[in-house]
């Protein structure tokens, strides 16, 4: 009998102990490989996923929440609106983590509205964006992110203006934005790792290929075009609170000029070694223009677009006490015979 | 009825026959925004601190400023309080109205009504006392930049002296109003005194109407049943809100956060509720919806458009047994309808809300006691069931003022229901084998659930609107699904023996019946009275107070050779329901809907059922 050595966390897990239940996406669905770096971060950061919860909405992206993370409770909610159920459950306990699923239909149509409000609240979380372009459960419509003039088998030519979900995001007070690509796992990996370190949300657009529906090498949101055409904007490397230096196996030198250093809320370090480009994603213009040269230009940059300081969460602007509501004991959630009795006084 | 002996008026004698106290009723008119609610404030408060039985309605348009409001106020000795179909005197204060106002007076009645208009005396079978409004403002010392916003207290001291109110009485009214603000309190009462002191030394009184002091108020207070819901809400423990802003709902919210600081964390000072105006209906229950999964007592208040908004996401919350509390205060409908009407049209549309074999819990109360009773034990309810729970207020009830006794302590510490924290999951595994969020373990279809955040590591499930089984894995089985629906009825058959049971009222001998729910309550009490008064015809009644419906409410049909199906909306609903659920023969059920999108009258009550019974 050989025995091998099974790699375990900081909470003696491995990484088999934070997968889901088999997949049943399409083979080869951009999807499921964002699902594995989801589990594969959370095994690397050491996630308790007793206290994560992993939230979608409707649609093929909205199905993967029950691929990864099998230890966490989850919530498959209604097409468009994952948004006000994360916002609910998060005010019902600020001590969980959220890492969310959805989809471009699921955001950029149906779920538009949610979404803009969730930033302008801040509420704390990972919101991915498993972005094809395409309508897959209802067999190939465009979604509303598909480029002018892209075609599709039964629907054609697509003539509208695609709504760009990172633009939006930053437009609307969104202080973590990045974009990325399904088939450069290592970026999607870094990028979560970071998000998910950020107070306040964070949102990740991730350009996943659809192979069933939307992968001709001619479409901007197939694998064939991805692999060809993405630029990244940085090379990321991501600190955990605990990195010991010459421990892990992280190689940056920390005197490489214009290197951008990112302090994260939890403690962790995000340090960018930028390539060709010259973006400083802590410029809100360059954010925008990165974004608007992107269609101009018909090019695919990814990476960390935007980040600021965190302003206050939804939560800090409640002042609320510092148990959990959903914690709360009895005695704190009904004021005592004494107290109704001086209210009704009030009213006699 | 009038005791006026017109003959006076043409004298201008005083009234010297036998006065009518403390039983009439007014109409105030005014337009809407001209400060009116003040003025009609205090009067209620007024006779309310005067011990007369006492009951305000505002009947007000959709609208800031400008149209035409009406509110009436009636005094009873014998505590009725439901809205009279005619009232016995007229505050005419906006011209728009004024012709239909003054048409609307019963023989004898009363037009009061401002002397610059000039409108003349074309009714010679009223009292008319003409009050010169702008001439006591003017001559009034008070600061100049507040004279056009007192005109409507020129009323109160018309009214005051005509009708016997104290001058110290309004004054004290008038403190509560203002939050004991000496400023406000004094400049209003100074036209207040003035209108008196003018109507005493100008008008003779012709009339035989009077208030009295009595005792009747001690103890009670006065309150609406928005106030009452959000107190209830806050003693059932609620911790997450999540709203939009509709008529007739927003008070109850707006209530809430005005009384949010009963709940403060004495250890830490932050609150322990917290409140989101979210960006329409669909994220308010999805907001809620999301806390309840996570273990908050959470809850949204809305009306009818809300209710629409809110279905796919109840039907989710139905399915995947999430507990939350929806309060639906009524208004008319369909579409935007009439917004600022009441009505009982949202029965059947929550109790089937979601799309598919949905049924939903729902509460109705019938007064401002169980707004408050129903406010907390909806939580209790919801997460026994684990399941949403309407709460059926309306107009009426919920802007009204309502006089009450001083509402009861929660009587049961609060059910938090099935919810298994880690070292209790460790037991149950042991003990059971093993633990699935959708397994039947008691029998009576509520299974166990856990938290998110519960340290066990198989604490996890994964709550999902699409099919499921017992371990809420997904499943796309037809077995999976009938076994899961059959749980769910069988939940829904034990909430019908242990929601709030139906209240009843029965007579001796009686054979008919009058089954209605809610806000009609007042209605039918003084109808029944006068049906046994006039008529001799004695009725049994029952007042429905959560579906689905209770056995009891099939016994009550069985066993009844008439019964009267009464209730405020246009298709009668309850009689729908009846239909749905009762087998055996209704040809003696007679359904009596109103759905007029005003309170029901007890005129119209005993019109109905005298009707009825003179057809036959």
């Amino acid at each position: 009998m050989t025995t091998s050595r099974i790699k375990t966390n900081t909470l003696g897990l491995t990484r088999e102990d934070y997968k889901g239940r088999p997949s049943t996406l399409c083979p080869g669905c951009g999807h499921d490989s964002i699902s594995n770096q989801i589990t594969s971060m959370a095994f690397e950061l050491g996630l308790d996923q007793s206290k994560v919860i992993k939230m979608s909405g409707i649609g093929c992206s909205s199905k993967t929440p029950a691929y990864f993370l099998g230890r966490s409770h989850g919530f498959n909610t209604v097409h468009g609106r994952m948004p006000s159920v994360v916002t609910g459950a998060t005010l019902a306990n600020h001590d969980l983590t959220t890492v969310a699923v959805s989809g471009d239909g699921d955001t950029g149509s149906i779920g538009l509205g949610q979404y803009k409000h969730l930033i302008r609240r801040n509420v704390p979380m990972v919101y991915i964006i498993e972005n094809n372009g395409v309508y897959g459960l209802t067999k190939g419509q465009f979604s509303a992110t598909a480029d002018e003039g892209q075609e599709l088998k039964y629907y054609g030519r697509n003539e509208l203006p695609a709504i760009d979900l990172a633009l939006e995001a930053i437009i609307g007070g969104c202080t973590f934005v990045a974009r990325s690509f399904s088939g450069d796992a290592k970026q999607v990996q870094a990028l979560m790792k970071a998000a998910i370190s950020h107070r306040g949300t964070a949102v990740i657009d991730i350009i996943s290929p659809c192979v069933t529906f939307n992968n001709d090498d001619k479409s901007n949101k197939s694998y064939g075009y991805g692999k060809e055409h993405e630029i990244p904007l940085h090379e990321i490397f991501y600190f955990a609170p605990d990195y010991v230096e010459g421990k892990d196996e992280i190689t940056l030198q920390n005197d490489y000029e214009g290197l951008i250093e990112v302090d994260m809320h939890n403690g962790a370090k995000v340090k960018l070694k930028k390539l060709d480009r010259d973006h400083d994603p802590r410029n809100r213009q360059q954010a925008i223009e990165v974004l608007e040269s992107s269609h101009r230009d018909n090019i695919f940059l990814t990476g960390l677009i935007y980040y600021e300081e965190p302003r206050m969460t939804l939560n800090d602007t409640l002042r609320l006490t510092d148990t959990p509501l959903a914690q709360l004991p009895e005695s704190k959630l009904r004021p005592s015979a004494e107290a109704l009795k001086t209210l009704m006084e009030k009213f006699s | 009825m009038s005791a006026v002996n017109l003959a006076d008026q043409t004298n201008l004698q005083p009234f010297n026959g036998e006065p009518i106290i403390n039983d009439f009723a007014f109409t105030v008119a005014t337009k809407n925004g001209s400060g009116s609610q003040t003025s009609n404030n205090v009067l209620v408060m007024s006779l309310f601190k005067m011990g007369i039985p006492v009951n305000g309605k505002n009947l007000f348009p959709s609208n800031i400023k400008g149209l035409p409001t009406w509110y009436t106020i009636r005094a009873s000795k014998d505590g009725y309080t439901a809205r009279k179909a005619i009232t016995e005197i007229a505050v005419v204060m906006n011209q728009d109205t004024a012709a239909e106002d003054i048409k609307n007076l019963p023989v004898g009645g009363i037009c009061i009504i401002p002397r610059e208009w000039k409108w003349g005396q074309s009714r010679t079978d009223i009292i008319y006392y003409e009050i010169p409004v702008d001439e006591i403002v003017k001559n009034s010392e008070i600061d100049k930049a507040f004279k056009d916003r007192v005109g409507n207290m020129v009323y109160v001291g018309a009214v005051a002296q005509l009708f016997d109110i104290p001058l110290e009485t309004i004054y004290d009214a008038l403190l509560d109003n203002f939050n004991g603000k000496e400023k406000p309190a004094k400049m209003n009462f100074t036209i207040v005194q003035n209108a008196y002191k003018w109507t005493a030394e100008n008008h003779t009184r012709r009339h035989p109407y009077r208030f009295a002091p009595m005792n009747a108020t001690a103890g009670k207070i006065v309150i609406t049943g928005n106030e009452a819901s959000a107190l209830g809400a806050l003693f059932g423990g609620v911790t997450v809100v999540a709203w939009y802003p509709i008529t007739p709902s927003t008070s109850l919210v707006d209530s809430i956060m005005d009384h949010k600081h009963i709940r403060k964390d004495p250890d830490h000072g932050g609150d322990t509720v917290a409140i989101v105006q979210a960006e329409d209906e669909i994220a308010a229950i999805g907001m809620i919806i999301g806390a309840g999964w996570a273990g908050a007592r959470s809850m949204t208040a809305t009306s009818g458009p809300g209710i629409s908004l809110m279905a796919e996401f109840t039907g989710l919350a139905y399915y995947a047994e999430i507990p939350c509390v929806i309060w639906d205060v009524t208004r008319m409908g369909p579409s935007t309808g009439l917004p600022t009407r009441t009505s009982q049209g949202d029965i059947l549309f929550t109790h089937f809300l979601g799309h598919g074999d949905s049924r939903q819990l729902v509460l109705l109360p019938g007064s401002v006691e169980e707004c408050f009773e129903f406010g907390w034990r909806a939580f209790d309810i919801s997460e026994h069931y684990q399941t949403p729970v309407f709460v059926l207020s309306d107009l009426d009830i919920g802007m009204n003022n309502w006089m009450a006794q001083p509402f009861a302590y929660p009587d049961q510490p609060m059910n938090r229901g099935k919810v298994l924290n880690a070292e209790e999951l460790e037991s149950f595994i042991q003990e059971k084998g093993n633990w699935g969020r959708y397994l039947d373990v008691d029998g009576d279809g509520i299974p166990y659930r856990t938290l998110p955040g519960t340290d066990h590591a198989r604490s996890a499930w994964f709550a999902r609107g699409t099919g499921h089984n017992e371990m809420a894995v997904y499943s796309e089985r037809g077995d999976d699904w009938v076994r899961n629906m059959q749980r769910l009825h069988r939940k829904f058959e034990y909430a019908r023996t242990t929601l709030p049971q139906p209240e009843t009222d029965l007579k001796p001998g009686a054979k008919v019946g009058i089954l209605s729910f809610g806000s009609n309550h007042d209605a039918i009490r003084e109808a029944r009275d006068w049906l046994r008064e006039r008529d001799g015809i004695e009725t049994d009644y029952m007042r429905v107070r959560a579906l689905p419906l209770a056995q009891s409410v099939f016994d009550f049909v069985r066993n009844h050779d008439q019964v009267y199906v009464i209730e405020n909306n246009f298709d009668g609903q309850l009689n729908q329901l009846l239909g749905i659920e009762y087998t055996d023969s209704r040809a003696h059920v007679k359904s009596m809907p109103l759905g007029d999108s005003l309170p029901m009258t007890p005129e119209w009550v005993y019109a109905s059922i005298i009707g009825h019974r003179a057809g036959k």
